[in-house]
């Protein structure tokens, strides 16, 4: 996904934004690769959209907001959203939402490690780690060692914790 | 008893049945009587209250009401409720005060001059009077005002209101700020030979206060009204009554402070009665708890040393009667902020049935005594008629089931106020049949 | 498969991926007061304005969350900082304000507060936040409607709101509060501020402790169980934090202390006094303050001052409250069981 990116859009102005929770991992995983393969020291960001969501009337007791911190300005950068896993497409629609409050980057692309289609909204990820095919109702989980102690993708069925 | 007094006793007693009330629990402390037995009522007086009457024939026809598992008492009398006629007849009117005394077992209340205009002459007296005889249920007597429009200057006409019917004087609602006046009234009441009653409350330090001074005022961030401004009022009436030779009459004690007073003024022979309300024998300020209006009176609701303290002067006659202090509101005055709504619960309903509830079944206080405080010591303190099922004393009776159990439902009260801080709550003990003259009125069967 | 801990079954994202909830009960309907609520709720509304202090340093101070959202502000006592600081919370997070003050409104017309209440939820209001003269108020209005009700200040009783964004401002600068000596200053009798900070504090396991003129504090205070200091010099012998609060001068009308030069020289935080100090103490006040006072001006801006740093928490905190109380319902969360 690293040699994709910089394929893609080279090393210069390029951003790095992982959204809450496990893309920030990600995304950090992937700007060091960068960083040794390209001798850059890639600016990184996380964002948290739990404020954008567009469920927060449906969705029970609050989520805990996460912190945001983008300390670059955004204006003119290639900013890549990195997640872990793309399925509606209704989390990035609420990055792009946040990122516009911040500034008005050159362009916006975005990595993701999983793509597990069912679009509701039309979004398409640039960089894909891997695509799987898994009933709507199921869950696609992705593990990174450094919150949860291994790196591992997970598919959970559904009514499994009913 | 005045001539107004006499005819209206007399006036009523015609033409009605005599009535036999049949096994009862006869308790009238005033002759130490405690017996089954029967009670006869022929002409609006007492015939006969002991033994069984057997199966005598009477030629009368009197009405026969089976007692058995009822108590029959002398009946109940309140010396302190407030009804609201004239002046705001939208609360309460002199009738449905009538008749809510009746449903609650008393047969005569006495009438603050609280109202407005308030009751500070002899026209007042008798409307107040008027009205109470077409009310046809329990007997209501007028207390005057000590000041002219309460307004705590000017003595009011103590004289011309007894001759209408007034049995004792009060500024209640408000205290007597002024010992000068409260003592010029003592004296000038030994003229008439009726007691000044006082609502004793020291204005600057009271001012403000909504509720007890204590951890729950602190906590809930309201004003507080100190045991103090109560007791300093107490001991200064004491004092004043003891110089005059009147007779004070404390109203709605709350403090166990104010019971030692009493007590130190009692032993010293000074004229002091006191009188305590059924809500300070069994509250506490925690029922202020979420601002419940409905626990907001004056005098507040104090701690539960307080309570012991009042209990223990019931038992032992310290505290001379219990009184309702029946403060109906409009649910809409009480549906406020809590420091802006004002004092008051009604208590003609429910009076007997939380005291039977919570200081006879509990064992703090024997039926009898519970009796002396609710009937023969008000008749002879405010020296009105009743209070003794002696033959030939006028037949004011209350019958009351000391085991029956009932939820307490203000929408159903005959009184207008619903103000009331039992509401939902369940009481054993309740009046059955009120007889006022010789007649009914009141029944809980044929409710 | 790995089950997953702490997620709501069906609870749905916007994403495959749950986002994680406190397991913490919610706060309810209401913010009240602080006396009820737990320590974990507590801790739950500091952690939560943390994401949202960083809102008000982007220069585009706001976020979509509560939008469609009206709130009304309801102040029947005047108060501009208070008001402004719930207005830039509302506005940040894209609510409709409304800002309803008693003079304006028909309470002065003699309307009941059920009244105003039952109007303004008649008209589709979500929230209000409501400041109001009466110990109670805000209980009051909360036991009648259905719109979340947050207390802005009730009578002398509670102001929830101040007394967090008070915990928040230490723990930035001292760490947990557990532990932690604060000691509130002043007329402690009459200060919704007192209490909230009281409460809030010991919940959180502080010591805490008051000091000012006997006069100025409850009979029972000693049954909150905090520290009573009869000195200023003495509580500032002990105390990690010292929160001064506001003198109003109506007490020296009303006679509860002779004057306010006196308050000054015996109960005042001075440069001096503060001199004396044996550690580095946090100096706070809830505003607006009465310089030369309850405090100095040059403590009031001196280097131990953290008051502004309040007042930029308050909007943080007040944000996280309107957050958390504007919860979706649980009902709707099954029937989106899943399908996003």
């Amino acid at each position: 996904m690293a040699d994709q990116i910089v394929e893609l859009y080279g090393a210069e102005n390029l951003v790095l934004v992982g959204i809450q929770r496990r893309g920030v991992q990600l995304s950090e995983r992937i700007a060091r690769i960068i960083d040794e393969r390209e001798d850059t020291q890639l600016p990184r960001g996380a964002l948290d959209i739990t404020l954008y969501r567009d469920d927060l009337q449906t969705v029970g007791p609050r989520p805990v907001v996460g912190s945001t911190h983008l300390p670059w300005a955004l204006d003119d950068k290639c900013v890549v959203i990195v997640d872990d896993v793309l399925y509606t497409g209704r989390t990035v629609r609420a990055a792009l939402d946040e990122l516009a409050d911040f500034g008005r980057p050159a362009r916006i692309a975005l990595a993701v490690l999983v793509d597990r289609g069912g679009r509701e909204l039309p979004i398409h990820a640039d960089v894909v780690g891997k695509v799987v095919d898994v009933p709507s109702g199921d869950r696609v989980d992705v593990l990174v060692s450094e919150l949860d102690g291994e790196d591992a993708v997970v598919i959970v069925p559904r009514r499994s914790e009913t | 008893m005045t001539e107004g007094q006499r005819s209206k006793v007399k006036g009523q007693s015609e033409h009605t049945q005599p009535i036999l009330l049949r096994g009862g629990r006869i308790l009238d402390p005033s002759q130490g009587l405690d017996t089954v037995g029967d009670v006869l009522v022929v002409d609006g007086q007492i015939e006969h209250a002991g033994t069984s009457l057997g199966d005598v024939r009477r030629d009368d026809n009197p009405l026969e009401i089976d007692c058995n598992g009822q108590v029959i008492a002398p009946g109940f009398i309140d010396v302190h409720c407030h009804l609201r006629e004239p002046g705001r007849e939208d609360v309460e009117t002199i009738a449905t005060g009538a008749r809510a005394a009746a449903a609650g077992g008393f047969t005569a209340i006495c009438a603050m001059p609280n109202t407005d205009p308030v009751t500070d002459n002899q026209a007042a007296v008798g409307f107040i009077v008027r009205q109470a005889l077409r009310a046809e249920a329990a007997r209501v007597y007028p207390i005057g005002a000590i000041s002219v429009g309460q307004r705590g200057e000017a003595l009011a006409e103590f004289g011309e209101m007894v001759g209408a019917g007034a049995v004792a004087f009060s500024d209640d609602g408000r205290p007597v700020v002024s010992a000068h006046l409260m003592r010029t009234a003592l004296e000038y009441a030994r003229s008439f030979d009726v007691p000044i009653a006082d609502h004793c409350e020291e204005p600057t330090l009271a001012a403000g206060g909504s509720m007890n001074e204590g951890l729950v005022s602190a906590r809930l961030g309201l004003k507080g009204v100190p045991n103090e401004a109560e007791e300093i009022m107490v001991i200064r009436d004491i004092l004043l009554a003891r110089r005059t030779g009147g007779h004070v009459h404390l109203c709605h004690m709350s403090t166990k402070g104010s019971v030692e007073l009493i007590r130190w003024g009692k032993e010293r022979g000074i004229r002091v009665t006191a009188e305590v309300c059924p809500h300070h024998l069994t509250l506490t300020e925690e029922s202020v708890e979420g601002y419940n209006t409905n626990a907001k009176m004056n005098p507040p609701l104090r701690t539960a040393a307080d309570v012991a303290a009042l209990r223990a002067a019931v038992r032992d006659g310290t505290i001379d009667l219990v009184a309702t202090d029946h403060a109906p509101h409009h649910y809409d005055e009480k549906e406020r902020e809590f420091a802006d709504a004002p004092n008051g619960i009604v208590g003609l309903e429910t009076a007997l049935g939380v005291l039977l509830t919570h200081l006879l079944h509990s064992g703090a206080v024997d039926l009898a005594t519970l009796i002396m405080r609710m009937s023969v010591t008000p008749a002879r303190v405010f020296k009105i008629p009743g209070g003794s099922l002696k033959r030939g004393n006028v037949a004011d009776i209350t019958i009351f089931d000391p085991l029956h159990s009932w939820i307490v439902d203000p929408a159903a009260f005959r009184s207008k106020g619903r103000n009331s801080p039992y509401a939902g709550a369940r009481l054993t003990g309740r009046a059955t049949c009120t007889i006022v003259n010789g007649r009914i009125v009141h029944n809980l069967d044929v409710r | 498969m790995i089950p997953r801990a702490g997620a709501p079954a069906g609870a749905a994202g916007t994403a495959s991926a749950v986002p994680p909830v406190s397991p913490v009960v919610p706060v309810g309907k209401d913010l009240l007061g602080l006396e009820n609520l737990t320590a974990s709720q507590i801790g739950l509304i500091l952690d939560t304005a943390e994401p949202f202090k960083e809102i008000s340093e982007r220069q585009i101070k706001k976020v979509p969350t509560l939008r469609g959202m009206t709130i009304v502000n309801l102040f029947f006592e005047a108060s501009t900082r208070t008001r402004i600081s719930f207005e830039f919370a509302e506005k940040r997070l894209s609510a409709d304000t409304v800002n309803v003050a008693a003079s304006a409104s028909s309470v002065s017309k003699g309307e009941t507060l059920v009244d105003t209440a039952r109007n303004l939820e008649a008209m589709r209001i979500d929230m209000v936040v409501i400041r109001h003269g009466a110990s109670g108020a805000a209980r009051f209005l909360a036991d009648r409607i259905d719109s979340n009700v947050i207390n802005a200040g009730d009578g002398t009783h509670e102001h929830p709101t101040q007394g967090l964004l008070d915990l928040l401002t230490i723990r930035d600068h001292r760490g947990p509060i557990q532990g932690r000596r604060v000691c509130l200053c002043g007329d402690v009798l009459h200060s919704r501020v007192a209490r909230s900070n009281i409460w809030g504090l010991q919940r959180l396991g502080a010591e805490v402790a008051v000091c000012g003129p006997r006069s100025l504090l409850p009979n029972a205070i000693e049954e909150f169980g905090v520290r009573v200091f009869q000195r200023i010099e003495e509580a500032i012998e002990w105390a990690e934090v010292l929160n001064v609060l506001r003198l109003q001068l109506e007490r020296m009308t009303a006679g509860y202390i002779p004057s306010l030069r006196e308050y000054n020289r015996v109960f005042g935080v001075t440069r001096e006094k503060l001199e004396r100090a044996p550690r580095d103490i946090l100096i706070m006040h809830p505003g607006p303050m009465n310089r030369g006072v309850e405090i100095d001006s040059d403590v009031a801006d001196g280097p131990h001052s953290v008051i502004l740093d309040q007042v930029t928490n308050g909007v943080a905190v007040r944000m996280a409250v309107l957050y958390l109380l504007a919860g979706g319902k649980p009902e709707l969360a099954e029937a989106a069981k899943g399908e996003r």
